[in-house]
């Protein structure tokens, strides 16, 4: 029971955090942590360093899901993505790396970027 | 040797009399009469009479020798080179040794059902054998790779040579194509034979490759005609550069959407029917799914998830009617499971792809009517559309992470397209996978053959770098342009062929997409580790090239090739591909390491 509260409680503070905290400005605290576990866990491996996608994985950021759907996805991918269940991945770590993807740099308009003239 | 002849005092004269020759100069008249312009190889006893013939007797010209440092490399030049020029390539190595290099190479070479013309060198008679060639030395050469060569012979005497070194160049080069093998016995090579003795070198007559049935070919063309959203798609297809007009004229005809898979350049990237970006929509929209040389049809139609548990689903609408059309059905073999899952079809036509186009366009053309000619148009408006769409989707997406470092892999792709585009160009690196994320299929323009060669067939890691000296090769007497984006981990295998391309001066531009690591295979661990709950962060190990990096200018240096890096800011990329373009332009291989993204 206590752990059921306890649980909750986290759930709370994570959804809490992410509508008030990390909508607005996730501390630079949780960006570099998030980073490293982006690498750590292997997010990049398919996502690639920035977030940016590839063609093991898409886009995750800048502007990711919302956190509840990001959650959701990573601990119950409909696709090919592996899980990532609680035991290896907390909800708090996951918030760090929504943290981190969602201040990657917003591109340039690509009309901007001569090389990718079409 | 006979018992009477090992009794015998040896001759006083241990030079060729002037009424001989040596049999592996009968064997020079017969590989030039093939029109081989090069032979690969890593030197080797068991070849000596071969190789000396092929220099003073050949006069050292078609074939001329290109030294190669691996005999994996000698099979993956060949490989590249007769996909940019149409030609075999023929290797000559150690039956033994040699060949066990060589074997991964040659069984890439037989899933991309490409002609690699391999010659062994073996002494079968053991009364004769120095002490190398004991070890060197063995019954029954071709054995290890009689499971993924077409056709291979051990020949007794030099008239039996002439015969099966014609016939494996025939078999070779009829499709479903594939490579050969003859040993050489050193004994045949190098024993003096009586110029008296006649041997003449049999014509080489090369099969026309087999047509569809006209039937079968009417049958499938009625299909397409009344289909609402037919769907072409190609992957050895194109044999020729012929292949890229025909599938033109047949998607044209239609108004037809194509996605072409890559084993071959098929189609052109640009041209407003290729989906090949939306691939899995187009999968998905189509009722009528034709296959043209398909090595993997199964897996077109249908997606395998890669869970703990694989499912799998079928990716093509239930009613959609499935064709293919490939020399797969004429040729399959047991052990090796190239083949891939079997698929259920509404039509199968065996016969070669390229060959059937002509009778397919002409009977399309035929059963085309005014209505449908009118269906046919605003088909194709709706496919121009889609495929602006996704060219537009991929600019945007190369964007992101643009000022990055490492340098994104879009980034590497933009760059060197802008240095690049305005030239004769091919891009004679291939992969297994889209490492590079398929940047360049996305972002470059592809029209001609020779632009795009291919991958390695059987996902033989090792073949990039040899490839694309070997298809640099080739275009070498064009005049083209060869840029590689060369992966760290393929040059790992065997970076001595950067040695070959200096030593025989083939001018090739290598863009290291340097990511330290083989990521794939961590990609793939990483899975593990998730599926086995028990924490992914080890999963990098045994898969970094990092602690210590590899500095690839140095190596490369070393070899006597123009190099530069590692570069980690992407705005030192377009300088350096200036630089090292320059030194490509006089003739010179040259490379830049570019410390990159992981995909
Ligand atoms: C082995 C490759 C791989 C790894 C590792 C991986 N992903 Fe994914 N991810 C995918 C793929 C592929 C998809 C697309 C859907 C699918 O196939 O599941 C995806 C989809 C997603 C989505 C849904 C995106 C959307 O727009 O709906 C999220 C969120 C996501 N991944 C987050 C992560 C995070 C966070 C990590 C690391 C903890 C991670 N992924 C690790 C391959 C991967």
């Amino acid at each position: 029971m206590q752990r059921i509260l306890l649980a909750l409680l986290m759930l709370f503070v994570v959804s809490g955090s992410s509508r008030t905290t990390l909508a607005q400005q996730p501390t630079a605290k949780q960006i570099e942590a998030g980073a490293a576990l982006y690498r750590k866990v292997g997010c990049f491996q398919c996502h690639v360093n920035e977030g940016q996608g590839g063609a093991n994985g898409p886009r995750l950021g800048p502007n990711p899901i919302p956190l509840p759907r990001f959650i959701q996805y990573v601990r119950k991918p409909a696709g090919d993505m592996p899980p990532y269940s609680a035991k290896v991945l907390s909800e708090r770590e996951l918030g760090d790396i929504y943290a981190f993807l969602q201040t990657r740099k917003a591109p340039p308009p690509v009309n901007t970027i001569p090389q990718l003239a079409p | 040797m006979t018992q009477a002849a090992e009794a015998t005092p040896p001759a006083d004269v241990q030079v060729l009399a002037d009424n001989e020759r040596c049999g592996s100069d009968y064997m020079v008249d017969v590989i030039k009469s093939l029109g081989f312009e090069y032979v690969c190889a890593n030197p080797g006893s068991s070849f000596r009479g071969l190789h000396e013939s092929v220099i003073n007797y050949g006069g050292n010209t078609a074939p001329e020798l290109i030294t190669c440092c691996h005999e994996e490399s000698s099979v993956a030049m060949a490989h590249a080179y007769f996909k940019a020029e149409g030609k075999p390539l023929a290797v000559m190595a150690h039956g033994t040794v040699g060949l066990q290099h060589a074997a991964m190479a040659i069984y890439n070479a037989w899933c991309d059902r490409v002609p690699v013309y391999v010659l062994l060198g073996n002494h079968l008679d053991a009364s004769e054998r120095r002490a190398a060639e004991w070890y060197h030395g063995v019954q029954d050469a071709a054995a290890m790779v009689r499971d993924y060569v077409k056709w291979d012979d051990t020949p007794h005497s030099l008239a039996h040579f002439g015969e099966s070194a014609v016939r494996a160049y025939k078999i070779a080069m009829t499709p479903p194509m594939a490579p050969v093998v003859i040993t050489l016995d050193g004994g045949l090579q190098e024993h003096p034979v009586s110029r008296d003795h006649r041997l003449a070198v049999p014509r080489l007559t090369l099969a026309s490759p087999p047509q569809g049935d006209s039937a079968a070919v009417d049958e499938l063309a009625r299909m397409l005609v009344a289909a609402e959203s037919p769907l072409l798609v190609a992957d050895r297809l194109a044999r020729t550069p012929n292949g890229v007009t025909l599938l033109v004229e047949l998607a044209e005809a239609l108004q037809a959407g194509v996605i072409d898979q890559g084993s071959r350049m098929n189609f052109p990237s640009r041209h407003p029917l290729n989906q090949t970006q939306r691939g899995a929509a187009a999968v998905g929209d189509a009722d009528v799914i034709v296959g043209l040389e398909v090595s993997d049809f199964w897996s077109t139609v249908n997606g395998l998830r890669d869970q703990l548990h694989r499912s799998t689903r079928r990716v093509a609408r239930p009613t959609a009617k499935l064709i293919t059309v490939t020399t797969g059905d004429l040729y399959i073999r047991s052990n090796y499971q190239d083949f891939r899952r079997m698929q259920e079809v509404d039509l199968a036509i065996a016969a070669d792809g390229e060959a059937t186009l002509p009778s397919l366009i002409e009977a399309v053309k035929r059963l085309t009517t005014g209505d449908r000619t009118r269906v046919f148009q605003e088909r194709g408006a709706r496919l121009t559309e889609a495929s602006r769409a996704a060219a537009e989707r991929a600019r945007v997406a190369a964007s992101y992470a643009w000022e990055a470092s490492p340098v994104s892999t879009a980034r590497l792709c933009a760059e060197l397209w802008t240095q690049i585009k305005n030239e004769d160009w091919s891009l004679v690196s291939s992969y297994y996978s889209p490492d590079v994320g398929g940047w360049a299929r996305r972002l470059w323009d592809f029209s001609r053959p020779y632009q795009w060669l291919g991958h390695a067939g059987g996902g033989g890691i090792g073949y990039g770098a040899p490839a694309s000296v070997g298809g640099a090769l080739a275009n070498k007497k064009h005049g083209r342009l060869s840029v590689a984006i060369q992966t760290d981990g393929d040059l790992m295998y065997a970076p001595g062929v950067l040695w070959t391309a200096a030593h025989h001066t083939i001018p090739l531009l290598s863009v290291m997409h340097n990511n330290r690591g083989y990521h794939m295979e961590a990609m793939h661990v990483q899975r593990m580790c998730s599926a086995r709950d028990r924490g992914i962060d080890r999963g990098y190990l045994g898969s970094e090239l990092s602690s210590p990096n590899i500095d690839y200018a140095r190596l490369a240096q070393s070899m006597g090739v123009y190099a530069e890096g590692p570069i980690e800011n992407p705005n030192d990329l377009a300088p350096a591909l200036r630089r090292a373009l320059a030194v490509v332009k006089k003739g010179e291989p040259a490379l830049v390491d570019v410390v990159t993204q992981v995909r």
